[in-house]
């Protein structure tokens, strides 16, 4: 007879007291994977945002670009090297020319960059489709926080200035083609999208670029003089901070909800050795060792842990499928910062499941056996006479 | 020959801290006793009778002196082995019954073999004889909550007994029950007795059970006074 038989004998004994408290328990559970779930969710739609309006599958930087030191945009462009033209050209890559200028309108000025992406390109979700202008006027595209910024809409015309490639300063109308609806703000704000072609022109650049963005990492990445290659990894790395800072309320909330539930566990396990200590003392005197008492009730409490996982796992498996499918509506979330929908799609990847799961049951025996160290100073005689915890 | 005596004391002496002071429970007590004897010991409150049992079914340790239960000096046991003899060798009895609350009747008097690793079938087989010895086989389902101190305490002989064990401490069994109770497990455990050859000794102060005992054991202030072999008389008429 293992104790570990005894221990599942003493829950199944103990009946509707071991389903409440492991239903109490699985709720925890069930909570901590929910809301790592919408991390997640949260996590990958900003960075799938990003990626389809930002980075695609990586970008060539021109050696100058630094794009938190605007400073060095004045010199951050080159003509875009031989090598990667039959990318661009089979449209796998599309190259931008970000130049520093500002926008006037309704008497506000503001300092912006100006970029120049062709309007054909397919590589990033830019409605560049929109700088396709048919009339004389120069067409430009704005994000909608920066529509609201400067106050424009659709149709108004902006005045553009910026700085040729001999720094004398020039100057163009250009209308508003549309308004682009994007949460990645860092497409958005600060920034006015120009066709390149008329970029080009405008500041007799033609054929420079600042950055190339490719659809598909090229293997090998060809070594250019004036060129590195920023993986996708690189590019997250900003986001994926910054979600982690912004996230860091909510993991407390999950730590601190998973140590109540712990701590639950714990508070029963005391409660238990307290009320069943004859039951300690009777069961020495039947012949088991104290090890072997502290085994069981450790055991009834990992089981507790195991209980949880299952009860979790029958309500939250539909709950999951049917949240990751229809996802969660979150008002209010264009001030997150970064790339929020109004709907959020948790993910529940396995390794969250398992990771959460392992968690709960490791913990839950820990906890349960930390209480269990008294029987091991525990007295039989004393314990037989209702004494000695 | 070795075996002559189940259980000797030697010299044995119990005390607990209390405070500066201490507190001698038992003092130099000698005893022996034989296989089969039905022995009480008897005495006032807080004579030492639940100390000696303890110390003789290997619960608790002398201070001094020594302890001898079939062959083994309990004194010298590791917690391993003393678990194994009161595993195998001992039943306890109580007089606060000790059932183990969540457990039927049936899982109460089924652990003493579980622990020994009895095989289900024959299991079930000795825990049925074991209710029928005290008169409860048609309650097997029942749970302790449901049963009256008689029958808690009879079901607490049936665990006691199931294993067949060497020795039986009865610790005030009969404290928490009325006349007629008392009187129905004191035959029980006569009957097991003589048809068993379970040794049994019980720490008393009721006039009841003294007159079931066939050596009457008595304890003062921690030391044997008398120790006597008598005639059982039996039930009150
Ligand atoms: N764990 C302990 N710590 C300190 N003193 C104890 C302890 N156990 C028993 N004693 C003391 O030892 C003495 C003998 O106690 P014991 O329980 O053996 O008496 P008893 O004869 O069984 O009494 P009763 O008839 O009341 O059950 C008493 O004075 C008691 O207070
Ligand atoms: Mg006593």
């Amino acid at each position: 007879m293992t104790t570990l038989q005894l221990a599942v004998r003493n829950l199944r004994a103990a009946g509707i007291h071991t389903w409440l408290n492991a239903f109490a328990l699985s709720l925890a559970f069930v909570a901590i994977i929910f809301g790592q779930g919408l991390l997640e969710g949260v996590n990958r739609q900003a960075e799938q945002a990003s990626i389809a309006f930002e980075f695609g599958d990586g970008q060539f930087w021109h050696k100058q670009y630094d794009p938190y030191d605007p400073l060095t945009i004045d010199n951050a462009h080159a003509p875009i090297p031989e090598e990667l033209k039959p990318l661009l050209n089979s449209g796998a890559a599309m190259p931008i020319l970000i130049i520093p200028g500002s926008v006037y309108f309704a008497g506000k000025m503001l300092p912006v960059l100006i970029k120049g992406i062709p309007a054909d390109q397919k590589v990033l979700k830019i409605p560049s489709a929109m700088l396709t202008d048919t009339t004389k006027d120069l067409p430009v595209l704005l994000g909608q926080q920066m529509a609201k910024t400067a106050g424009a809409g659709v149709g108004d015309y902006l005045t553009i200035q910026w700085r040729d490639a001999r720094g004398a300063f020039d100057a163009r109308q250009a209308r508003v083609v549309g308004i682009m609806h994007t949460s990645v703000s860092t497409i958005d704000q600060g920034q006015v999208w120009l066709p390149l072609n008329k970029l080009w022109e405008l500041t007799t650049m033609a054929g420079q670029a600042t950055l190339i963005t490719v659809k598909k990492k090229p293997i090998p990445v060809p070594a250019l003089p004036d060129w590195d290659f920023r993986s996708l990894d690189f590019l997250l790395a900003d986001l994926r901070t910054m979600i982690k800072t912004k996230t860091v309320g909510q993991s407390i909330m999950f730590i601190v909800l998973f140590l109540l539930a712990m701590l639950a566990i714990f508070d029963t396990q005391v409660f238990s050795i307290f009320r069943r200590r004859r039951e300690i003392g009777m069961l020495i005197a039947l012949g088991l060792t104290r090890a072997q008492v502290i085994a069981m009730f450790t055991f009834e409490g990992a089981l507790y842990g195991v209980l949880a996982t299952l009860l979790g796992t029958i309500y939250g498996t539909p709950l999951f499928i049917y949240l990751s499918a229809r996802g969660i509506s979150f008002p209010g979330s264009a001030q997150w910062g970064f790339a929020l929908q109004e709907r959020m799609y948790p993910v529940y990847p396995l390794s969250l499941i398992l990771g959460t799961t392992l968690l709960v049951l490791i913990t839950a025996t820990f906890v349960s056996w930390l209480p269990t160290r008294r029987i091991a100073r525990l007295k039989p005689t004393d314990a037989l006479r209702g004494k000695g915890i | 020959m070795a075996d002559e005596y189940i259980i000797e004391t030697f010299d044995l002496i119990k005390r607990y801290p209390m405070g500066r002071q201490e507190l001698v429970a038992l003092k130099k007590v000698n005893l022996k006793f034989r296989r089969g004897e039905f022995s009480g010991v008897i005495g006032p409150s807080g004579s030492g009778k639940t100390t000696l049992l303890n110390i003789i079914g290997s619960l608790d340790t002398p201070s001094s002196g020594s302890v001898v239960v079939l062959g083994e000096k309990v004194e010298t046991l590791t917690p391993y082995r003393s678990a194994q003899l009161r595993r195998r060798h001992i039943g306890f009895i109580f007089q606060t019954f000790n059932l183990l609350p969540v457990y039927t009747v049936f899982e109460n008097v089924e652990f003493p073999l579980l622990i020994l690793k009895v095989p289900p079938a024959e299991r079930r087989q000795r825990v049925m004889a074991a209710l029928e010895w005290v008169g409860l086989a048609d309650r097997e389902k029942s749970r302790p909550n449901q049963l009256s101190g008689g029958e808690s305490q009879r079901v607490a002989i049936a665990r006691a007994i199931v294993k067949q064990p060497a020795i039986v401490l009865a610790d005030e069994p009969t404290a928490n029950l009325d006349a007629e109770n008392s009187y129905h497990i004191l035959d029980t455990m006569v009957k097991i007795n003589q048809e068993l050859g379970t040794t049994f000794i019980f720490s008393t102060h009721d006039e009841k059970v003294i007159r079931y005992l066939r050596r009457k054991i008595k304890l003062l202030d921690g030391a044997v006074v008398a120790d006597k072999h008598a005639q059982p008389s039996g039930r009150e008429t």
